[in-house]
């Protein structure tokens, strides 16, 4: 039983812990269990969380024995990415500067998930302070992909995509700021949503880049992500950038969407995205794709979006300025680690060598990088044209929504490369997260869909949607994926 | 022609509050000067009359209604502080001390 229930997807576990078929303490105890198994080969997580995840797991079917009624996901294990602040439980963000910290409050989406009654099994790994496309830039040490144990789970997220396609967990939660939940996504054969920027709440969620920074949900099927999409969405006051608005219905459209059915919905292709920026394994996926969304009756067109090729080189200029100055916070005096404390040292010198100590080589080229593109003779050609640029991109959406509901592409331009492949070229890496960036500066959601496998490694679908049309992407996802079905990597 | 020079990165070094060593200066010189060349580009885009947008969402001015809400106590505060003293952060010292005392 313990491995079946290790293989459900989370609307299946939750129809039998609200059935009383299971107990949400034996669903616990099984993925706990494959954890113990496979996660020393796959290192998904930073941290488990197993006492925290019992008690929960005991709680729900305590309520339910009680004849109390439960939300949808009551009793599905969730992993959250290590960026979210967890009462108690170790949040590191994947750097040495927070580590053995324990927060002492819940990140919003982490109560949201408390009172839906999922269970938490722990933290997972993720690039340092969600910097990175591999995860390799995690100072605990890099995650596995699944499918190929010598390649990356894709970042920053790699760790929650990985618990996924591993069978540690039905359910993550991962956040976007770059592709940082699509892009694990695709590379490991897993749905990851970026919903709405200001759709999740950031209270709590570990500052990059502000005006970026999204929280989402990630799942091994459509109809799952959407279900925890609704779980943790919707305004928060303590998030000023909280969009006061009612959550588009997600699940409704997912569950639509999965009837085969696309009549009137009209789709563009990015042409930027499908020329020679694209390996040809993904772009043979991708056309297929695009063949069975139109036997669906789907209307696709080709859409051109002259100023994305613009938006890799404007986001590496906004989310390190943005990161320049939120991690100026890490100045070993709140929390976290200090270094050269010897009683004669200044607040100035210890503060240089904690932040040398603590932070990554990734982390601090941003940083200085960001601080370059602030300074004053800089600030005009670089942070405040790629302002400039972000508008641009943002008037190229709203025009390709007026002719289609919703954009797609590949979600990357290749699949999962080999761990060290990359790391010596930092441009090399950024360019995992070519066709992810654009929806970003734009704030509007993006979903990843596996859509075929590309010599044995699987390629992921992008759906972009306008703001506060989530419900568009899932629908479309939703199709895909009854059409080309999900994709089970090889056993571990 | 290199965009930026190995003592203009020990500059954003200083201003960063990173005490980087030496090694690290000469990766970080070349890694950032190809960055920079690259992210460029975005000088080509013709924009002079274009708004810069800071952010996606247009909001301004949130309030909310002033009421007492629980915060966590002294005690929580503090507890990562790597040092505290007093219901205080305490810190290393500020001020030099070659004043005659």
């Amino acid at each position: 039983m313990s491995s079946d229930l290790t293989r459900m997807t989370a609307t299946e576990i939750a129809a039998l812990v609200a059935g009383g078929e299971t107990s949400a303490v034996e669903v616990t105890r099984a993925h706990l269990d494959r954890i113990a198994a496979v996660d020393e080969q796959v290192h998904a997580f930073l941290h488990v969380d197993t006492d925290g995840a019992l008690a929960a797991a005991r709680s729900v079917d305590e309520r339910r024995a009680a004849g109390e009624e439960l939300g949808p996901l009551a009793g599905v294990p969730v992993a959250v990415k290590d960026v979210l602040a967890t009462r108690g439980v170790p949040t590191t963000v994947g750097s040495k500067i927070l580590e053995g910290w324990r927060p002492p409050y819940d990140a919003t989406i982490v109560q949201r998930l408390r009172d839906a009654g999922t269970v938490m099994l722990g933290k997972t790994n993720m690039d340092e302070f969600a910097m990175g496309s591999s995860t390799e830039y995690s100072a605990y040490g890099p995650t596995h992909n699944p499918w190929d144990l010598s390649r990356i789970p894709g970042g920053s997220g790699g760790g929650s995509a990985a618990a996924l396609a591993a069978y540690e967990a039905p359910l993550a939660i991962g956040s976007d700021t770059g592709g940082s939940i699509r892009q694990p996504g695709a590379v490991t054969g897993t749905v990851g949503a970026k919903p709405t920027y200001g759709g999740t709440s950031r209270y709590g969620l570990v500052a990059f880049s502000s005006s970026l920074d999204t929280p989402g949900p990630c799942a091994r099927t459509v109809l799952d992500a959407a279900l925890l999409h609704q779980v943790i969405a919707g305004h928060d006051p303590r998030d000023s950038t909280s969009i006061p608005q009612p959550v588009p219905d997600v699940v409704a459209a997912a569950k639509l969407g999965a009837t085969g059915d696309l009549t009137g919905v009209r789709l563009g292709i990015v042409s930027e995205f499908v020329g020679e920026g694209a390996e040809p394994g993904v772009m043979a996926a991708f056309r297929e794709s695009v063949d069975a969304l139109t036997k669906m009756g789907a209307e696709v067109v080709e859409i051109s979006c002259p100023t994305f090729s613009y938006a890799l080189p404007a986001y590496y200029l906004i989310a390190p300025s943005e990161c320049s100055s939120n991690l100026a916070r890490f100045d070993g005096v709140r929390f976290g680690l200090r270094v050269g404390d010897d009683g004669n040292r200044s607040l100035e010198e210890v503060m240089s060598l904690t932040r040398e100590a603590g932070f990554g080589p990734e982390v601090k080229r941003r940083i200085m990088l960001g601080t370059y593109a602030l300074s004053s003779g800089y600030y005009d050609a670089y942070y405040g044209q790629a302002q400039k640029v972000r508008t641009l991109i943002t008037r190229d959406f709203t025009a390709a929504f007026e002719r289609v509901d919703a954009l797609i592409s590949p979600t990357t331009p290749f699949t999962a490369f080999p761990i060290g492949a990359r790391t010596a070229d930092p441009y090399q890496m950024y360019l995992a997260d070519l066709f992810t960036i654009p929806t970003n500066l734009y704030g509007g959601p993006g979903i990843s869909v596996p859509c075929g496998l590309s010599e044995g490694l699987p390629v992921g679908l992008q759906v972009m949607a306008p703001t506060m049309a989530d419900d568009r992407m899932y629908r479309v996802a939703a199709a895909l994926e009854s059409a080309v079905g999900t994709f089970t990597p090889p056993a571990l | 022609m290199a965009a930026i020079s190995r003592e203009e990165v020990a500059h954003l070094a200083r201003l960063s509050r990173l005490a980087v060593t030496e090694e690290e200066l000469d990766t970080f010189a070349g890694q950032l000067d190809v960055i920079l060349q690259a992210v460029a580009q975005v000088g080509e885009v013709a924009a002079a009359d274009i708004p810069p947008t800071s952010h996606s969402v247009p909001l301004t001015n949130i309030f909310r209604e002033d009421v007492v809400t629980p915060c966590l106590t002294p005690q929580e505060a503090l507890s990562g502080a790597p040092d505290a003293e007093d219901q205080r952060f305490r810190v290393p010292r500020i001020l030099t001390e070659d004043v005659a005392s």
